[in-house]
């Protein structure tokens, strides 16, 4: 609970400071904001007991530790990165909102995933998913923007009436709605099946796997460049851990259900996401189909249903939390020092800003999963975890969609380094905080993949069936 | 006595080899050669601290030396028998190579300051250096034969990157491709070798494939391919390996050509040490050889006896000096396999072991010198050919006096150390082989020949006219020339007999004259021919090579054996092997791809529509899809 305790002081806190700040001292909000978000990062790494609360609605292990410290240092990275956005004047006013929406949408991922009953679960989801549309419509004057926060709460709303549909046929025959209590009672038999089916396309919409993936290109693109990427690292990560927990922890008896399921769902992620990704030249819609695709591969390990398949997603995830933010944190540094957002914008990149380029060379490796960055092992060991269950043309097909991926991620790579243009962006000096996050995304790149003791302490934690 | 700190032997040159390679662009050249060359002199006075506390201390233990393992780390596992390690192992011939490629790498060190003064990439040169050093030391330490093999390729790296140092010359980009692939193929024969090995034996650990316990090669002499056993079949292969990087014939014709690279590196890799890294490899594994197959052993002994006289005949007809000292190495080179070949196991019967290894040692101090001694020349003269040089010896007084006396010790006069060396080789055949004894006895002849044709040619003779007036080299230069040559003319008093036998206990030997003096007149005669021949100008060799015709042109062009390669590879490889690769992989391979790669592109086109971005189509196929796979999964699992 402390994780979540922490939050709520710190939002409470910003609430105060923006009351009691005066106008010309807002800027210090972002500043202290992101200090003390750091401070309450490292607290979470402090040990933490395991154990029950409120009768089982919450609970907590190393694992559920794990996982929202994982979300902490993506959310950190995130708010570096929202530095320069956020000293823009137009947003002058609304600075701790963003701080605000952010915080509390990042509680509701941590109740999610401690959560012991369902209705623990879905305040978690809401709380997780109505701040962001705020999010997404920041930049109310923008059209785009607004459209963006429209869509999401429409087609979110549905889902989650989608997803509270299914719960309540698992309500209605196991007459529980804790996980304890229902986890003996499931069964494969047609009224469970279809709850758990409308639950599983709740959460696909989430974690946005095909086909209920079409919101995610339209708010990507529409979102504010920060916010775009808070929604595909972090909430996406939050929605694949409750759903892993979920699954191993509440359906297990339907695992002939779902593995077929989520077998269809993972080809299918994958194979349009890829196919959709090669078309984009708007960045954020690229890396908006880049990370559907990626999705696909989250599920092979979750279908392995062992200790080995909780492991390489959350490994996967932590890695996916340094590989996209550092690609990310380009692309907002750029869109903020000069407005482009294209592909094609980059050509001769290289030339203007190599360090940048850098980065994003190696992010984008890593997403493609080449040796020896750290996006290789992640996939390595989910391909592992699939293999093992005996999915091998699965696992056949998702590397023949990670070798068409490398054709679309290296694109941004051939108009930074290869391609030549008269106009390329202009060389700009990046902020303090954008480098830092930068560093500690290609600390990451590097580290994770290679020291096996973070590998080895997931797998400690890690749970199966 | 902990042998503990045997590691900075190891880390200090690759602590160089980072500094120089990462930052060393940004430090003025002079402090790159010195930082290289003060690292080198530390783990030099290492090493001969080292060789002082084992030979003379601690390393012999009731009238044997010891194998002693310092450090030894799991590197990867395979089984629970068969795993890489890596580590450091002395024993008497490890720590006699580490004296050998620090001495040479430090002088080389200390003469390239002057050498390579004003290159362009002076820095890069440092770093190289140290990592060719680096590589060599963890080859002749190492534990096992994988990781002997990982450094092994790593030696090959870096005589690569030193070969084509002048990347911008042709030549020198082609010799150092040729030396890369040529030792490259032939350690692919090493690397089988070493898996037909362990495959049977189960083990890559030398003190366990060198030891007393002869049991685990029961499998392997058990199972037979082609008449031979596996046993012979892996130390067949494992000695191409060998025979690649000791360019021994038919797989010597890359190290003519990697003369291109600069001086100071054919002293030390073309001379000194990596060129002896197939003999110091068969030596290390020389009690496999010896008992389980004599056949490759013997192999070895005839193709070191071809080698040396092959290479002596050719070296008599080249004109580029470094090509002369080349070919002079291939041929020394082939005395010690030849050496390794005859030899017997344990005492006496184990004098050709360390004949070679005795060899080795005080030819590592000549060769070196004879080499840094041409690089002293070309310095002076900027011309690598003989006929450009002459009359040299008033110009060039320190580099002429060690150059004549690293030609005596390679002729073998009496008291210099290659007398010593080269008479315990001789004796070794005599007691083995009397047709290779025969073969070595004539390369005697010749090699005093070739030797002192290059000596006259250099320094005596007609003066020629040159651009500028040659001078003589700085004192970073002179200095490791006179070391060296002091090397040269005491190394043979070290009782070696005493430090290195075949089975570790020491032996006596004394000087057989009845070998010695006959060995000793034929160099003289050698001599004295050179003498005649190119003294002062003289038609007389002009009018021998014409009268032998065309035999001459045939040892010139060095029996067209690089021509042979030529045809091979490019006539009957290139084009019934390659071209039908070529095209299946255009047309079939690349056809498939392209076609993966078009489905992709129009599907990819055609479901374009569905992203449509109205918000109410998005509603309904969400719809679609939940109660789809509803009815989907309902209908079929249950």
């Amino acid at each position: 609970m402390r994780n979540e305790l922490i939050l709520a002081i710190l939002a409470l806190v910003i609430l105060a400071a923006e009351i009691f700040t005066t106008a010309g001292n807002k800027h210090k909000i972002i500043t202290w904001s992101a200090v003390l978000f750091a401070a309450a990062t490292v607290a979470g790494f402090l040990p933490h007991p395991e154990g029950e609360l409120f009768g089982g609605s919450y609970r907590t292990d190393q694992m559920t530790v794990v996982m929202k410290n994982i979300l902490n240092l993506g959310v950190l990275i995130v708010f570096l990165q929202s530095f320069d956005w956020l000293q823009r004047k137009e947003n002058h006013d609304k600075i701790s909102e963003y701080f605000l929406l952010v915080i509390t949408t990042l509680m509701g991922m941590d109740f999610m995933i401690s959560s012991g009953d369902f209705l623990m679960m879905y305040i978690g989801l809401e709380l997780a998913t109505i701040p962001i549309a705020a999010l997404a419509a920041f930049e109310r004057f923008s059209s785009k923007s607004a459209e963006a926060g429209i869509k999401l709460i429409l087609t979110s709303a549905l889902s989650s009436g989608v997803l509270l549909f299914g719960l309540s046929f698992i309500y209605g025959t196991t007459g529980s709605i804790y996980y304890a209590d229902i986890a003996p009672q499931v069964a494969v038999n047609p009224l469970q099946t279809l709850g758990f089916i409308f639950f599983t396309a709740g959460m696909a919409f989430k974690i946005s796997l095909v086909p209920f993936h079409l919101w995610t290109a339209d708010v990507y693109e529409g979102a504010p460049v920060n916010v775009t990427s808070y929604l595909s690292v972090i909430s996406k990560g939050a929605a694949s851990f409750t759903f892993l927990i979920i699954l191993y922890k509440v359906f297990g008896e339907l695992l002939a259900v779902w593995q077929p399921l989520l077998y269809t769902l993972a080809l299918a992620t994958m194979t349009i996401g890829n196919l959709f990704a090669m078309r984009q030249d708007n960045f954020k819609r690229f890396l908006a189909f880049s990370s559907i695709a990626q999705a696909g591969f989250i599920l092979l390990g979750i279908l392995q249903a062992g200790n080995l398949g909780s492991t390489s997603v959350v490994y996967f995830v932590l890695i996916y939390v340094f590989t996209n933010l550092a690609v990310f944190g380009v692309v907002s540094a750029v869109s903020h020092a000069t407005g482009k957002e294209n592909i094609s914008d980059y050509k001769s990149f290289y030339l203007t800003n190599p360090r940048l380029s850098l980065t994003m060379l190696m992010g984008l490796f890593s997403l493609a999963g080449i040796p020896p960055v750290a996006g290789f092992f992640g996939k390595f060991f989910l391909f592992t975890s699939a293999a093992s269950a005996g999915y091998y043309i699965l696992v056949f097909i998702a590397v023949l969609n990670a070798t068409i991926s490398l054709y679309y991620y290296l694109k941004p790579v051939r108009a930074m380094f290869i391609d030549k243009t008269d106009t390329p962006i202009a060389t700009f000096r990046t902020s303090l905080p954008t480098r830092i996050s930068l560093v500690m995304c290609l600390a990451g790149i590097f580290l994770v993949g290679f020291m096996s003791i973070i590998y080895e302490f997931i797998h400690a934690a890690s749970f199966g069936l | 006595m902990s042998f503990q700190y045997t590691i900075l032997i190891l880390l200090i040159p690759l602590a160089c080899f980072l500094i120089n390679g990462l930052v060393g662009m940004k430090f003025k050249p002079l402090l790159s050669g010195i930082l290289g060359t003060a690292g080198l002199g530390i783990i030099w006075l290492l090493s001969l601290f080292t060789a002082y506390t084992y030979f003379f201390q601690v390393g012999q233990v009731n009238g044997e030396f010891q194998k002693i393992v310092v450090i030894n780390a799991e590197w990867l596992r395979f089984t629970d028998k068969l795993h890489i390690d890596m580590g450091i192992l002395l024993d008497p011939i490890s720590v006699m190579m580490l004296v050998v490629i620090t001495t040479v790498s430090f002088m080389v060190h200390l003469y390239s300051i002057g050498y390579m003064h004003g290159e362009r990439g002076f820095q890069r040169f440092y770093a190289f250096l140290a990592l060719f050093t680096f590589s060599m030391l963890g080859l002749v330490v190492a534990t096992n034969i994988f990781q002997m093999y990982v450094f092994w390729e790593l030696v090959g790296v870096s005589s690569f990157l030193l070969i084509g140092f002048y990347y911008d010359r042709p030549s020198a980009v082609a010799a150092s491709k040729k030396a890369f692939i040529v030792t490259r193929f032939a350690d692919l024969g090493f690397l089988i070798g070493i898996l037909v090995l362990s495959y049977f034996t189960g083990t890559f650990d030398f003190i366990a494939l060198t030891g007393s316990d002869q049991s685990i090669f029961a499998s392997g002499a058990a199972a037979s391919f082609m008449g031979l056993s596996a046993l012979t079949w892996a130390a067949l292969l494992i000695f191409m390996g060998g025979a690649g990087k000791s360019a021994m014939f038919p797989l010597h014709i890359w190290l003519p050509d990697a003369m291109e690279g600069p001086t100071p590196v054919s002293a030390l890799i073309h001379a000194a040490t990596m060129v002896v890294a197939g003999v110091f490899l068969v030596a290390r594994m020389f009690p496999v050889f010896f008992f389980q197959a004599p056949a490759a052993l013997e192999l070895v002994a005839y193709v070191g006896g071809f080698t040396s006289l092959f290479a002596a005949i050719i070296a008599c007809t080249q004109f580029d000096i470094k090509r002369v000292l080349a070919f002079s190495t291939l041929s020394q080179i082939g005395y010690m396999m030849l050496a390794l070949g005859v030899s017997g196991y344990g005492g006496h019967e184990g004098l050709g072991y360390m004949a070679a290894l005795f060899h080795l040692f005080t030819h590592a101090m000549f060769k070196a010198l004879l080499f840094l001694g041409a690089g002293s020349v070309i310095h002076a003269v900027h011309s690598n050919v003989m006929q450009e040089m002459g009359g040299l010896r008033k110009y060039l007084p320190v580099t002429h006096l060690t150059f004549l006396i690293a030609c005596l010790t390679i002729a073998g006069v009496p008291f210099l150390s290659g007398f010593f060396s080269k008479d315990e080789i001789l004796v070794a055949a005599w007691q083995s082989n009397k047709f290779l004894f025969a073969v070595e006895f004539l390369v005697a002849g010749i090699t005093a020949f070739y030797m002192f044709r290059l000596y006259f040619n250099i320094f005596w003779g007609k003066e020629k006219t040159y651009a500028h007036p040659p001078h003589e080299s700085p004192l970073t230069m002179t200095i490791p020339l006179v070391l060296l040559a002091l090397g040269s003319i005491f190394a043979g008093y070290l009782p070696f007999s005493e430090l290195i036998s075949s089975d570790y206990k020491p032996f006596e030997t004394t000087l057989h004259l009845s070998v010695a003096i006959p060995s000793v007149l034929i160099g003289l005669a050698g001599i004295g021919l050179a003498m005649l021949f190119y003294r002062r100008e003289s038609t007389l060799p002009d009018r021998i090579a014409a009268s032998l015709g065309s035999f001459y042109k045939v040892v010139l062009n060095k029996f067209y054996i690089d021509e042979l390669y030529l045809f091979v590879t490019r006539k009957i490889i290139f084009n019934y092997i390659s071209r039908p690769i070529a095209w299946f992989d255009r047309h079939i391979v690349d056809g498939t791809m392209n076609g993966i790669g078009w489905v992709t592109e129009t599907s990819s086109q055609k479901i374009k529509g569905l992203q449509s971005g109205r918000i109410s189509q998005y509603g309904f196929v969400f719809a679609i899809a939940a109660v789809g796979l509803a009815l989907v999964f309902i209908y079929f699992i249950n």
